[in-house]
């Protein structure tokens, strides 16, 4: 990987805006099967001390990176802008284009978040769109940028009390398109949960569900939330607040019946969810757990009978799971409005 | 009870549930599976995109146990993977693989094949889906078919039970048809899934989005505005050792009788009403249909062989088709055919579409270029204007896939003075991700039963109808040399006599 290089202190926005065309410009001249890539704009907003862990993060993405990021750390009593673009690509070989990779490091003070607007409008690349991830609050920044920003990550997982994150997402979605880290540590689990209950036979049993556990790491409660909302949106059912110390157990409503919901908190380094169980009236149950290789699934037939199998399957990691918020961006998912009501329905909000 | 019509779950996944499967592969340790089915299954269950429950046999001449053919499957996805194979996943994957050993007209493989299957179906617990890949020289595959049959394997039943045939399908019309005969004469056509691997590729998939999703090209879309097409299948490789294989296929039937038509079909046809399998394939039968098959006296007229001689590839000596082992000396077989076809039907009518393929060409380059009609007036002649060109757009699908746009654009200066400018669009610019490969997405649909992307029976017979003519015709024609070109040359100059006057190929 090759790189361009252009830093200036004390700098100001126009600036960096020429740097990235002067650098661009020199980059195409020097060989013209580099071209930059034109997808997203990731703007991102962090506390100085973490910049570099938040750059690790985004190094890790995978495939997903964005176009251009635009990574501001935000120190205290800082009243001046220093910033720094790195230009990245590979020489490409043959007939072949080359893709360049641009990212921004601006580092600002406090003083500038109530406009930072005007230093980030300036920066991105104008014609594509705009996520804004603001890992450590900073609640200044993301009001000034609502304007700019199409969609916003964000990762209800961070916040200590879901209740309190599934309101905040709530609140950004009336703004733009939310991005939700939380809801993308559920996506395999839904995934797995519709191919299980798509066969015909398995199918009737959906309006039969009377049961279900979901079981997650300490921190990821919020995952949990949403997985049992997504459930009750798309079966609708009517959740009631779950109660309880740590662990959330209550139930929803169903058309003719009550199903009986349980968030368990389990012992898993990494977050989201562990294990979920859905199991029918009638004594059928389907259990997965994280396991060796993918899920460890053990089913339960009405008569009793057990059997245990394994769904294959690799983890995406933490940075997969990033990276995969990236790329949602430029997606569209119907269902997470419908199942963050739900979730916050069952974490308590009016 | 009521019971549920459609799954609720679904919607907003981008990954649509596939059923409990038991993919049973025909050609199990042939070059195919090891390089691609293999592989592709493996990635699909790195993504976890497999169905809850997946088995997997594998069917082949060759006698091994079942412990060796999970040997020969790890090699092949560590080999040929497309993502490092992570060891839990393989581990998981290859653990419960089985092996049938035996010749392909033996029953006693069939009979074997059934308790095997009926085995797996009690590990689950219910009556997994079915999905026979064919995946053999295509001698097998009625044979094959046929044994399914009689060992009542085809029937549906209350499991889903599908067959996916490899290409090629037949050697001419009359052997397609027969193998559809013998084909449908045991499965249903819901079940038979014939697979043209180019129709998995993102690239192509995106033809139907780029005419249909835009309201920009539409328009012109048509014999009022197009003045010729030409679509380019190159590439800079030999036959790579493939003799005995190539030898018998060609050039024709091994790229222009599927892939490039196919192509042409996309390009052509009249937009579906939905994105649906049986919709989608009307559309392209209608247009195959409405290209008219040559009559053999105008063969030589409207098509070009050609073989290629020795030349120099990457600034290496390379030897003639004729000198490569396995090569008859006097071997008639085509490295490169051109065509000149035409459609009839009220959009296409009087546009010629120009098709060519060959081997070590100049470079590996598959496109579609569409060439709009000049404009008719010219007001900047009088300004020494010489650069005009007609507007062109490109569809690129390897190497670089895009979309590529010519505009004339005014040359900076004080005179009105006009050059031809590029608008380029490339995937790998604007999506930074990675296409899957196209057996990963042909192999989950054939398990979701979704044949959207699969050619169907007509289809087929229609692909060869316009081919037919081409090959009888060269076929009798023992007398006159097949033209020869260069190694990592343009191909043969006789490839111009396709051309009606003022058009010229594209340069590769």
């Amino acid at each position: 990987m090759s790189e361009d290089i252009w830093s200036e202190r004390d700098t100001t926005p126009d600036a960096i805006d020429s740097a990235l065309r002067d650098l661009l410009r020199e980059r195409h001249a020097a060989n013209n099967a580099l071209v930059p890539a034109r997808v997203l704009n990731l703007v991102v907003v962090v506390d100085r001390s973490w910049k570099g862990e938040i750059a690790n993060r985004l190094e890790r993405v995978g495939r997903y990176h964005a176009s251009r990021t635009v990574l501001c750390a935000v120190e205290p009593g800082r009243t001046t802008i220093d910033a720094r673009v790195v230009m990245s690509y590979d020489e490409p070989t043959g007939d072949a284009l080359g893709v360049i990779l641009e990212q921004v490091e601006i580092d600002l003070g406090e003083e500038h978040l109530a406009n930072l607007d005007n230093v980030i409008d300036p920066v991105r690349a104008a014609e594509i769109p705009t996520m804004l991830w603001c890992p450590h609050g900073h609640v200044e920044a993301i009001d000034s940028l609502l304007g700019l920003a199409d969609v916003i990550l964000l990762d209800s997982d961070d916040e200590p009390e879901p209740a309190a994150a599934l309101a905040r997402a709530a609140e950004l979605l009336a703004s733009a398109y939310v991005v939700d880290l939380a809801w993308l540590r559920t996506t395999p689990w839904r995934e797995r949960l519709a191919a299980s209950f798509d066969p015909p036979g398995r199918r009737e049993l959906l309006p039969r569900i009377c049961r279900l556990t979901a079981r997650h790491q300490a921190s990821s409660a919020a995952s949990a939330a949403l997985l049992a909302g997504w459930l009750a949106s798309r079966l609708n059912w009517r959740p009631t607040p779950l109660g309880g110390n740590g662990e959330l157990h209550g139930i929803a409503h169903a058309r003719d019946h009550d199903v009986e919901v349980m968030l368990d908190s389990s012992d898993q380094v990494v977050p989201g969810l562990t294990g979920v169980t859905v199991a029918v009236k009638e004594g059928w149950s389907l259990a997965l757990d994280r396991a060796y290789g993918g899920l460890c699934a053990r089913g339960r037939e009405a008569d009793g009978t057990e059997t245990t199998w394994q769904v294959l399957g690799a983890s995406r990691g933490e940075g997969g799971i990033l990276g995969e918020g990236v790329r949602q961006a430029l997606l569209r998912d119907p269902t997470y409005s419908p199942a963050l009501a739900c979730a916050r329905e069952f974490c308590g909000a009016a | 009870m009521t019971a549920v019509a459609e799954n609720p779950l679904v919607e907003g996944l981008e990954r649509l549930p596939v059923h409990p499967t038991a993919l049973v592969i025909f050609g199990a340790t042939g070059d195919l599976a090891h390089r691609k089915l293999l592989p592709a299954l493996y990635n699909l269950a790195h993504q976890g995109a497999l169905p809850e429950r997946f088995e997997l046999v594998g069917v082949s001449r060759s006698k091994y146990a079942h412990e060796e053919f999970q040997q020969i499957a790890r090699e092949s996805i560590e080999r040929f993977s497309r993502t490092k194979p992570d060891p839990a996943v393989l581990d998981g994957l290859l653990a419960d693989m089985r092996y049938v050993p035996g010749v392909f007209d033996d029953a006693g493989v069939y009979a074997e094949l059934d308790r095997t299957l009926d085995e797996l179906d009690g590990k689950a617990g219910y009556p997994l889906s079915r999905v026979f890949y064919l995946s053999t020289a295509p001698q097998f595959f009625p044979i094959i078919v046929g044994q399914l049959g009689k060992a009542g394997l085809n029937s549906a039943g209350s499991r889903e039970t599908r067959a996916v045939i490899e290409k090629p399908f037949g050697y001419d019309l009359a052997s397609a048809r027969k193998l559809n005969a013998d084909v449908l004469e045991v499965f249903d056509e819901s079940q038979v899934f014939r697979i043209d691997h180019y129709l998995g590729k993102e690239t192509v998939q995106n033809m139907m989005a780029f005419r249909f999703a835009n309201a920009l090209f539409e328009p012109v879309w048509n014999r009022n505005y197009v003045d010729h097409v030409e679509i380019t299948a190159a590439e800079d490789i030999g036959i790579e050792g493939r003799a005995g294989y190539y030898e018998g296929a060609g050039a024709l039937r091994d790229l222009v009788q599927n892939h490039m038509l196919q192509l042409m079909a996309l390009l052509t046809m009249e937009p579906p009403t939905a994105f649906e399998a049986n919709r989608l394939r009307d559309e392209k039968l209608k247009v195959l249909e409405a290209i008219v098959p040559p009559r053999i006296e105008d063969v030589s007229a409207m098509a070009v062989r050609a073989q290629y001689g020795p030349g120099v590839h990457g600034g290496v000596q390379v030897r003639g088709y004729r000198d490569e082992n396995g090569v008859a000396p006097d071997s008639r077989t085509e490295t490169y055919a051109a065509l000149r076809l035409q459609i009839s039907n009220w959009r296409w009518a009087g546009v010629p579409f120009y098709l060519r393929t060959g081997k070590h060409l100049a470079r590996k380059l598959t496109e579609i270029a569409v060439q709009l009609k000049p404009v008719p007036h010219l007001a900047f002649q009088s300004q020494g204007s010489v650069g005009v060109q007609p507007n062109q757009i490109v569809l690129t699908v390897q190497p670089d896939e895009g979309v590529s746009i010519s505009l004339g654009a005014k040359i900076p200066g004080p005179r009105m003075r006009i050059r031809p400018v590029n608008m380029e669009f490339h995937y790998g610019t604007s999506f930074v991700s990675q296409s899957p490969e196209a057996y990963e997405r042909l192999i989950l649909d054939a398990m979701r039963g979704d044949a959207t992307l699969f050619t169907r029976n007509d289809e087929i017979e229609a692909l060869w109808g316009i081919i037919d003519p081409i090959l009888t015709a060269w076929k009798q024609d023992v007398r006159t040399a097949v033209a020869q070109y260069p190694a990592g040359s343009q191909g043969p100059d006789e490839a111009d006599s396709l051309l009606a006057p003022g058009h010229v190929w594209r340069r590769l």
